[in-house]
């Protein structure tokens, strides 16, 4: 269950909710299942909610693993 | 885009299809599969069986909740429809999906059903609130990435004392549905998957330690992936390795969105307003306990099925389907003599077929010149 | 009697063929698309036409929401008939357009849908010469429905088709796909996607001049409307009898397209355009095409996107950013956003 796509929070709004940017394009979602969210910080967005916080931490670490050119 | 267009690098892709071809021991098959229909559609959508050695084959899961989804819940969610005074809302995934006697929800809505499609569950509330003369039901589908956003529209509608929205639930569980995959084979004592390539959006909710069991009890190695093919690839990898090693641990290849616990905040809600059921019937898989979720009692006037007739059916799918060897890897699409003959996507008889992720909807509509070049083979050897 | 532009809407009496709908045509039709032909106040228009061969075409236009960035219902239905007469090769030279109006259709829509067709229609040298009106009655119509149809004129010496497409030609896409049917997605009043999207919606005629000059020996064009680029080249290698292979890589997006679909689990391929071209051509003309194309403020992105290839079964197969491969399959109906 599986379409969620990273998205950048901008702006938060009052109700739980916040204005999150993807390449330009802004949509609504609900911050209701997430906590201590910044603006800046990036989200997992699935069917209007952020499901999670993204650690841009870890990001870095699994695309320097990819370009890893260990021996097995 | 950030987070996706890096995870997407041709480069990155070519050395990672470099590094499972080394570490593929030339002696012997992987048989690898996904289970989440997200992976497919990558898998397909990226050409990523191209880049892997001959002995690395994938095999694809259930697909989605879609497909798993049994024709009388389907005919359920129609009858709901078809009511008076009602308006029911769908994600777009389920608006074709056939139920028996060819009837859909997009069908129903020609016949006059007011059917909308939703994008998200807050959708449906405000809907319920637009609509107060109107009895708003919500066909809410979906695996645990998705039950979350259902509970918060509970916790909203309970807020508000709205009286006119109700969920139609049809929920349901990742864990046992991988183990509904896996036990047959171990029934049968026979080794169908070498690895699994596990859920990825479903962990950020679970957490990756509901696996720990299962990779234990069947001795099958599970890697928690991303969703962009460099995640897959590197996934593909690390359960090569494993293989390799005969371990079967869960690995966290998705790393950036998954712990081990997971969102607590999300399972806390899910528990507050859901139960188990005792059983569930999954298309293909068969009739499976603990394996779905159900409204709790306390809230039964948010139910649609403790709100409403809901004509009981048995569930008839073609006895020729091959769909339950498909789910479980123990045969491919082309194995079963109903693929595209009449079994297609437009035509679906089977759950492999229903979504356009399920393996057989994935092989017909990305594959197909493999297959046909192969039908026409073996239609010469005839 | 005067018609209430600004606050007025449409009544049952103006599709009646009375008075009430010759006031409408007067004070709100005629102001806009005049000229000599529709002066004359006939049923029909007598045209001359050079002595050429003559290319017709229709198209109705049903679209929500009415206006959108971009564009509108009126722009879109002279765009694109307009553009079905130039994949011939044709010069447009008159066009039709009759409009089912929904009893209660605010006027002042109605105008300014009217004078967006009017502008579309003068930009493209194109008059609308003759036309008609009907009511029907509200809860029967979507607030108003277009039908327009074009005739053009096209060289003897051109003819586009299909089945001229040869192994080994090279396919070229004028510019950005998608854009047009995101942008109506993102307008609906259940989505709420705010970005820069605008519908593509643009008259071809001119570009199209300009590929022909340059390369006679062009095979064939198409707009790739409904059912996006994908549809279109099954279309072409299902009439052609052969086969595609892509390269995504080659095959503009614009980035807001792209993180839209996504958010709603579409591919761009799928997605309709209205003003984009595809075009087919021989292997050796193909850069100077492009070339040409570029030099053109509609075909700015243009892209040599593929080639031809044999292919008994009329696959069109797309060459991912991997190198791996896989098929752009003619799906049977128009994509709907997904969840999983």
């Amino acid at each position: 269950m599986c379409l969620a796509v990273p998205v950048k929070v901008e702006q938060l709004l009052e109700h739980d909710q916040a204005i999150v940017e993807l390449s330009g394009v802004k949509t609504t979602i609900s911050l209701a299942l997430v906590e201590d969210i910044q603006i800046g910080d990036y989200v997992i967005l699935h069917v209007g909610y952020a499901l999670n916080k993204l650690d841009p931490e870890e990001a870095e670490a699994t695309l320097k693993l990819f370009a890893l050119n260990d021996t097995p | 885009m950030k987070y996706i267009s890096e995870f997407r690098d041709g480069e990155l892709a070519k050395n990672l299809s470099k590094k499972i071809a080394l570490a593929a021991n030339t002696n012997r098959e992987y048989r690898l599969m996904e289970f989440c229909g997200g992976h497919t559609h990558t898998i397909f959508r990226y050409g990523i069986p191209d880049l892997l050695p001959a002995n690395v084959r994938m095999l694809h899961g259930p697909g989605c909740p879609v497909c798993v989804l049994p024709m009388k819940r389907i005919d359920a969610a129609i009858e709901l429809a078809l009511r008076p005074n009602t308006i029911l809302c769908s994600y777009g995934d389920m608006l074709r999906v056939p139920g028996t006697e060819k009837m859909s929800l997009l069908k129903a809505k020609s016949q006059g059903a007011d059917v909308r499609m939703i994008y998200s569950p807050a959708d449906c509330l405000k809907i319920a609130q637009d609509e107060p003369g109107k009895q708003v039901i919500f066909f809410a589908v979906g695996f645990e990435t998705t039950t979350p956003p259902t509970a918060v529209i509970i916790e909203q509608a309970l807020q508000l004392k709205l009286k006119n929205l109700f969920i139609f639930c049809n929920h349901v569980l990742t864990p046992p549905a991988i183990t509904g995959i896996l036990e047959p084979a171990k029934q049968a004592n026979k080794k169908v998957l070498d690895g699994l390539i596990g859920p990825g959006h479903v962990s950020v909710v679970t957490g990756s330690a509901p696996y720990d069991v299962i990779a234990e009890k069947y001795q099958v190695p599970i890697t928690i992936s991303g969703f962009e093919p460099l995640d897959i690839l590197q996934s593909i990898l690390l359960l090569v390795k494993q293989i390799n090693q005969g371990s079967y641990l869960v690995e966290n290849q998705y790393t950036r969105a998954v712990s081990a616990e997971g969102n607590m905040k999300a399972q806390t809600l899910m528990s507050e307003y859901f139960e188990l059921r005792d059983k569930f019937e999954w298309r293909g898989l068969g009739e499976m306990p603990l394996s779905a979720i159900q409204i709790k009692p306390a809230f039964k006037h948010l139910d649609a099925e403790r709100c409403f007739p809901i004509t009981q059916k048995t569930s008839t799918d073609n006895k020729a389907c091959e769909c339950p060897a498909v789910l479980t890897g123990q045969k491919k699409p082309t194995e079963c003599k109903l693929f595209n003959n009449p079994c297609t996507p437009e035509n679906p008889l089977g759950s492999c077929m229903v979504s356009s992720e399920g393996a057989c909807a994935a092989y017909y509509t990305y594959r197909r010149s493999d297959f046909i070049s192969s039908d026409i083979t073996s239609h010469k050897e005839h | 009697m005067a018609l209430d532009l600004k606050n007025g809407c449409i009544e049952m009496a103006h599709g009646s063929g009375g008075r009430a709908m010759s006031e409408l045509i007067d004070q709100l039709f005629l102001p806009a698309f005049d000229n000599e032909f529709l002066q004359q106040k006939n049923d029909q228009a007598l045209l001359t036409l050079p002595g050429y061969r003559i290319v017709m075409a229709t198209d109705s236009h049903v679209v929500s929401p009415l206006f959108f960035p971009g564009g509108d219902i009126g722009s879109l239905s002279v765009h694109g008939t307009i553009n079905d007469v130039a994949m011939s090769g044709a010069k447009p030279l008159y066009l039709s357009a009759s409009f089912i109006l929904e009893e209660g259709f605010p006027l002042s829509d109605l105008q300014r849908i009217v004078r967006s067709m009017a502008k579309a229609a003068s930009e493209c040298q194109t008059p609308i010469v003759t036309g008609d009106t009907k009511v029907v009655e509200k809860g029967h119509g979507d607030g108003i429905y277009i039908n327009t149809t074009g005739i053009g004129v096209v060289p003897n010496e051109l003819t586009l088709c299909p089945q001229n497409i040869q192994v080994g030609d090279k396919v070229l896409i004028s510019g950005s796909i998608g854009d047009h049917g995101t942008t109506i997605l993102s307008a609906r009043q259940d989505m709420d996607f705010a970005s820069e999207l605008a519908s593509d919606s643009q008259a071809l005629h001119d570009l199209v001049e300009i590929m022909v000059a340059t390369c006679p020996t062009i095979r064939c064009m198409r707009d790739p409307t409904r059912g996006g680029l994908a549809a279109t080249l099954n279309e072409l290698s299902q009439s052609a009898h052969i086969g595609m292979l892509l390269d995504e890589v080659h095959i503009p997006v614009k980035p807001s397209v792209a993180a839209t679909s996504e958010l709603l689990g579409l591919d761009p391929m799928y997605i309709a355009n209205e003003g984009k071209l595809v075009a087919v051509c021989p292997a050796d003309q193909a850069e100077l095409l492009l070339t040409q194309m570029r030099l053109h403020p509609k075909g700015l992105d243009a892209a040599i996107i593929g080639e031809v290839i044999e292919d008994s079964n009329n696959f069109i197969q797309l060459r991912t950013a991997f190198g791996g491969k896989r098929v752009v399959d003619w799906r049977y109906a128009d994509p709907l956003p997904r969840i999983c």
